[in-house]
């Protein structure tokens, strides 16, 4: 864009650019936009790649409302960052956060085929596009002033010339919200089995009669992690959900419990001699020393 | 700045989206690069809106919106479904029509 040719082109009704601060806008923004797709194609976890396609949709609002599309810019931030990519979250909370990319190549060399591929896709497009005259435009102004307001040009072409469109519009949801309903709905085959018949199982089963214990210890913990313990002190593994063992997350405090009574039977035993009322309990100086002796271990 | 600028942006976009599809295994990766192409079109077409000074590609890109919105209803029961029937969300496992 030379001065000269801009300075023509003033003198036409169309304008050849844009304003300085919509150019910077444009450098900045148009950086993260790029950042955050080439984020949702190369980073391993999929929650980091939805987040990076959610940046550069906010990125992209903010280029329609730089650009006049008021109306598109707001519902680009409600219907794509809002519901869209809300909904692609869910989804990937519910398949798994580690269900991670195979790295396997099925076909041998593909994946460099289709970078060649892209990278060729690309060239013929950018290139179509920079021979193509686009050295005025007539601004989004004209087209929103010209029917009282973006909101109302909008609802105006949508219920006059694209109100069949529109109408088809309509069907497309129900049919897609019908088609989500009927693909995640599960049939029940078999009748649901009442208590009864459950607990028959269980007793002809032989295996667990009695309802499993429950977790924590002396009411002292009530966290699920924390196994109840058996009579002879060890951690009773039943108590705990199956996951929660899978996982290796059971927390065993019967050691714990033990050293923090010696550690207070020591701790008072301390303050009453300092005390000069001497050892209370006759079998203390006995049993202490056994005891943290046990706490320490 | 020239506002064709903003459709060597579309552009690119489009071109990253789909070499995504095309690199990624997992199906909703696959899904998240349809959803950029998706994007960039809709770039351009607010952009071409502006270049000729009439809001038809606006009404455009605003039904584009509506159906990537049941699309992606669509998509995703299916990746749950197959998902549930597979444990895996791989594209390359899914190679039989049946469950």
């Amino acid at each position: 864009m030379t001065p000269t040719l801009s300075l023509a082109a003033g003198t036409l009704a169309a304008t050849t650019r844009t304003s300085t601060g919509e150019a910077v806008q444009f450098w900045v923004l148009g950086t993260v936009a790029v950042l955050g797709a080439l984020g949702t194609v190369l980073l391993k976890k999929s929650v980091h790649s939805a987040l990076s396609l959610a940046g550069t949709m906010i990125v992209l609002a903010v280029f329609y409302l730089a650009q006049g599309a008021y109306f598109l810019g707001v519902v680009q931030i409600v219907v794509y960052t809002g519901a869209i990519m809300m909904l692609f979250l869910f989804v990937v909370m519910l398949v798994g956060i580690t269900a991670a990319d195979s790295l396997k190549e099925t076909l041998k060399g593909q994946r460099w085929m289709a970078a060649v591929c892209g990278l060729g896709f690309g060239v013929l497009l950018i290139a179509g596009i920079g021979n193509a005259s686009l050295d005025s435009f007539a601004g989004a102004g004209q087209a929103n002033a010209g029917t009282g307001g973006n909101v109302q040009g909008l609802a105006k072409l949508v219920f006059t010339d694209y109100v069949w469109a529109f109408e088809i519009t309509g069907a497309l949801l129900i049919t897609a919200a019908i088609g989500a309903m009927v693909l995640t709905h599960r049939e029940r085959t078999e009748e649901r089995s009442t208590q009864r018949e459950l607990s028959e199982a269980r007793v002809r089963a032989g295996l667990q009669v009695t309802p499993l214990p429950a977790p924590g210890t002396y009411a002292r913990h009530n966290a699920v992690d924390i196994p109840a313990l058996l009579p002879d002190g060890t951690p009773a593994d039943l108590s705990v959900s199956s996951t929660l063992r899978d996982r290796g997350q059971v927390r065993d405090v019967s050691r714990d419990a033990m050293r923090r009574l010696a550690a207070l039977d020591q701790a008072s035993g301390e303050w009453l001699e300092r005390k000069g009322l001497g050892p209370v309990r006759s079998d203390d100086p006995a049993a202490d020393p056994a005891r943290t002796e046990e706490g320490a271990k | 700045m020239n506002p064709a600028n903003y459709l060597y942006l579309s552009a690119l976009l489009f071109t990253i989206g789909a070499s995504g599809v095309l690199i990624r295994r997992n199906a909703i990766v696959v899904f998240m690069c349809v959803e950029l192409m998706l994007n960039a079109c809709n770039l351009a077409f607010v952009t071409f809106s502006r270049l000729h000074g009439n809001l038809d590609g606006q009404v455009i890109a605003f039904f584009t919106m509506v159906v990537a919105a049941a699309e992606v209803v669509v998509g995703l029961a299916i990746i749950v479904s197959i998902f549930r029937s597979r444990h895996s969300a791989s594209v390359d496992d899914a190679n039989l029509m049946k469950l």
